[in-house]
């Protein structure tokens, strides 16, 4: 039986009294679009499978929310992951997963799309189907029952979600998703069966049908081959990419509660040139397109507008490599300086420039320390890592931080790079000790620096694809040994429970086999391993046991060069053999240069050389041709 | 500078949003307004934003009050033109009813507030009878001794007023002391007379002023 919303309602009414932030479950934010129900073809909602305190900042659903809801046959509606006192309430008193904007049971609209931006996230998934009411599995649904669409970063490997989608849509959202509306409303038009729906969304550029896919393994497990069971299937679904950032979204949902990321965000660029090897957003963003300063400028008017916030951030993965920056800063600053706004401005180069930088943002710039994120300690590591930065620059530049007003700064690094050593290791602590020290010359026991230390897993796509996780007891080694040497006064030091990296490694870098291990371990009880790896990693590993499967095989094998790899179907516009050459370089310590610089023929341009060529000024890739003279 | 207090219902999904977060809806409901909000001084400027008594996570209210002092370069504008800009932008829940000027040395309006009115409907059927013998037995106490938090206190004093109205569907209506350092909850009366608050809607209905 499917409630209706006003039983939802009342039943919710009886619950809420009783949870811990009740205001999650609620809506009514300001700029909330609320549609009559009944006067609208498609109904789509869009789930970010984390609660809402995480979620509803997601600038990637707040782009499609805008998008679906600017059309007048569309609306798009939000729901998020319950937290576990609610779900129990929710379970004990039948109540399916529901909208926020009008609490109609997900059940009942037309699509459900849902944003995979983590791979922690896959158990959640799981639970919020089974809440939902909705079978589990693409092949149990049918046409009484929503179309399953996911995309987000982690759907680049879309082969351990595989069963529980319906289509996975890869790379950038903003036209894909106009597409995909379309195709649903034609096929319903045409009284489609959902299997002739799924042909006709397998069509769609971007889009990719698992089911349409046949995977054949070998006796060791690895991949033989993966074909599509249908002549007009493509064999290989290449990303969708914007030719033109359109102009960013401003109406902005206030929340009515606090959250993480409260906040306007304006992403000034898309893609990276840098080329870090172990960076998945480097390799799967490609290529670089700027927006406009003054688009950006009048976003933030617009935005501010809109939502009286009074925070601005500035998204990118390299704020420092966007190439109007400094006009950027400096008619910001201007703008709205004395207007008690904060305007942030993450990921910067390690260079002094990036300090003039945030200086001129705000006057109170040293309230928040400054984060650096060298990620190796050693020249050595960081070329084949291929992230250099001279170690005299980095000390340099710490010296000027604490000089120029800064208490606290925050260095990230990551162990297990390949081939580190515990010399590696070591230099870390070294490193970090030699910043504390300059701190305390500096300015004296006022000087702080918090060390945030993560575990490197090697993600699809990029040029470590084919590289082992270290396994548990060597992570443990190395953490241990920083525990020891990392103790100075002024500094602290943080690290990534080895658990919760090898569960984000075999999700990530997993096959189709995985789906029954994902649903396993959810049945066992596993969900928001995000939040609770340490407590869920008993029930993971009891699933790869009860599926004969060994996480090791997913993460702690060397993959050989010419292995199928489980993601290799999914066409980033990078192509393989780049990727392979770059990983060749780094194995000789070679650096390979900012792309911005000099073409290293990745692929992108001739994969989306049809769209490029509307759009020569907004890419930042040098013509391959000409690359050599600049 | 200039002062001015609000009067507005909240209601609708905005009984769930708790006093701090209303403090920041308020702030950026009047910066999309379009109003300039004046800032105290020092390191830290805050916004200069005064609300009248706390009202419990859950409840409704049609009587919430809220100082608000604008800065001198805002253009001179009548409570009504105030109203008007405020109402347009605010989040739905939050309905504004009254604008006044207020005399820049007024008192606080926290230290103002000696008590507040509530009301209180049920969401499933109440036998009149026992609820009007337990406000009764309840009234008879001299103290009624509850633990909130870890600490102990007489909810009793509190208790200014508690009546059954007769009217349909069911009312229970209650005074409570909303002094500083001497508040009392609805929902910790509603304890206290055996009824879960979960199944009950609360709404603030008064403030009374000292």
């Amino acid at each position: 039986m499917v409630l209706s919303s006003s039983e939802i309602d009342a039943r919710l009414e009886r619950i809420l009294y009783n949870v811990e932030k009740p205001g999650r479950y609620v809506g009514g934010e300001f700029n909330q679009v609320v549609k009559p129900w009944d006067q609208v073809d498609t109904h789509v909602a869009l789930v970010f499978p984390d609660i809402y305190d995480v979620g509803s900042s997601n600038l990637g659903i707040t782009i499609l929310y805008q998008e679906l809801n600017s059309r007048p046959d569309t609306l798009a509606e939000r729901a998020y992951a319950p937290w576990l006192d609610l779900e129990a309430a929710m379970r004990s008193h039948e109540i399916p997963l529901f909208s926020l904007e009008t609490r109609h049971p997900l059940s009942g609209f037309d699509i459900v799309g849902i944003t995979l931006p983590y791979e922690t996230l896959y158990t959640n998934v799981i639970n919020l189907l089974d809440l939902s009411g909705i079978p589990l599995h693409s092949m149990d649904r049918t046409e009484n029952h929503p179309l399953v669409i996911a995309g987000g970063h982690s759907a680049f490997n879309p082969e351990p979600m595989a069963e529980f989608i319906d289509a996975f849509a890869i790379g950038e959202g903003e036209e894909v998703v106009h597409d995909i509306v379309d195709a649903y409303q034609k096929s319903k038009a045409n009284h489609h069966t959902r299997a002739q729906l799924l042909q006709n969304l397998a069509g769609i550029p971007g889009v990719y049908v698992p089911s349409l896919y046949q995977v054949e393994f070998h006796e060791d497990g690895c991949i033989q081959s993966v074909e599509p069971i249908h002549p007009q299937v493509p064999r290989k679904v290449r990303k969708r990419i914007v030719a033109k950032l359109p102009p960013p979204p401003t109406h902005f949902l206030v929340p009515s509660i606090n959250i993480v990321h409260n906040r306007v965000a304006v992403e000034i660029m898309r893609g990276c040139s840098r080329g870090c090897r172990f960076c998945h957003a480097g390799m799967v963003n490609r290529p670089v397109r700027e927006r406009p300063v003054d688009e950006i400028i009048h976003a933030i008017d617009e935005a501010l507008e809109m939502t009286g916030f009074e925070e601005v951030a500035f998204l990118s993965l390299s704020s420092s490599d966007y190439t109007h920056i400094l006009e950027l800063v400096d008619r910001v600053s201007q703008r709205y300086c004395g207007k008690h706004l904060t305007i942030s401005l993450p990921s910067l180069r390690i260079e002094s420039f990036s300090i003039d930088l945030l200086e001129k943002l705000k006057e109170d710039a040293r309230q928040g320390g400054f984060t650096l994120a060298p990620e190796a300690a050693t020249d050595h590591m960081r070329n084949i890592i291929n992230k250099p930065i001279p170690t005299d620059q980095l000390l340099d530049m710490v010296k000027a931080i604490y000089s120029r007003g800064w208490t606290t700064i925050k260095l990230y690094f990551m162990i297990g790079h390949p081939s580190e050593t515990m010399e590696d290791v070591r230099a870390i602590a070294e490193l970090c000790k030699l910043v504390i020290s300059i701190g305390t010359k500096t300015i004296g026991r006022r000087a702080k620096l918090n060390v945030g230390v993560s575990t490197f897993v090697p993600k699809p796509h990029t040029p470590f694809q084919w590289v082992a996780c270290d396994p548990p007891e060597i992570i443990e080694a190395k953490q241990q040994l920083l525990r020891q040497e990392m103790r100075a006064p002024g500094m602290k030091f943080n690290w990534t429970d080895p658990k919760e990296t090898l569960m984000e490694a075999w999700l990530s870098r997993g096959d189709r086999r995985m789906a029954q291990v994902i649903e396993t371990a959810w049945r066992n009880g596993a969900k928001f391993d995000a939040w609770q790896e340490h407590e869920n990693s008993a029930f993971w590993l009891a699933a790869f046991e009860k599926h004969q499967l060994d996480p090791a095989f997913y993460v702690h094998r060397q993959r050989s060069l010419d292995e199928i790899l489980p993601w290799d179907h999914i066409d980033t516009g990078v192509r393989k053999s780049f990727l392979m050459h770059d990983y060749q370089a780094s194995l000789s310590g070679e650096l390979s240069a900012d792309c911005s610089q000099e073409c290293h023929a990745c692929g992108i341009l001739p994969a989306f050389s049809d769209i490029q060529i509307q759009q020569r000024d907004s890419w930042k890739c040098p013509q391959p041709d000409n690359s050599l003279g600049n | 500078m200039q002062r001015f207090r609000i009067t507005y219902a909240k209601t609708h999904s905005l009984r769930y949003t708790g006093n701090l977060d209303i403090h920041k809806i308020w702030e950026r409901t009047i910066r999309r307004a379009g109003l300039a909000l004046a800032y105290s001084q020092g390191f830290h400027p805050q916004p200069r934003l005064h609300q009248a008594s706390p009202l419990p996570l859950g409840m409704s209210s049609l009587c919430e009050m809220v100082d608000l002092w604008l800065t001198d370069d805002s253009p001179i504008l009548t409570p009504e033109q105030i109203q008007q800009a405020l109402s347009e932008k605010a989040p739905s829940g939050l309905e504004l009813q009254k604008v006044e000027v207020m005399p820049l040395d007024a008192p606080a309006l926290q230290t103002q507030i000696a008590a507040a009115e509530y009301s209180v409907t049920f969401l499933d059927e109440i036998d009149t009878s026992a609820l009007q013998d337990s406000v009764k037995m309840l009234l008879e106490q001299s103290t009624l001794m509850r633990e909130r938090r870890g600490k102990n206190y007489d909810l009793r004093p509190l208790i200014l007023d508690l009546q059954v109205q007769q009217s349909d569907p069911l009312v229970l209506t209650m005074q409570l002391s909303a002094c500083e350092n001497a508040t009392g909850r609805a929902d910790e009366v509603m304890l206290e007379l055996q009824i879960d608050p979960a199944l009950t809607r609360i709404e603030r209905t008064r403030l009374v002023f000292k």
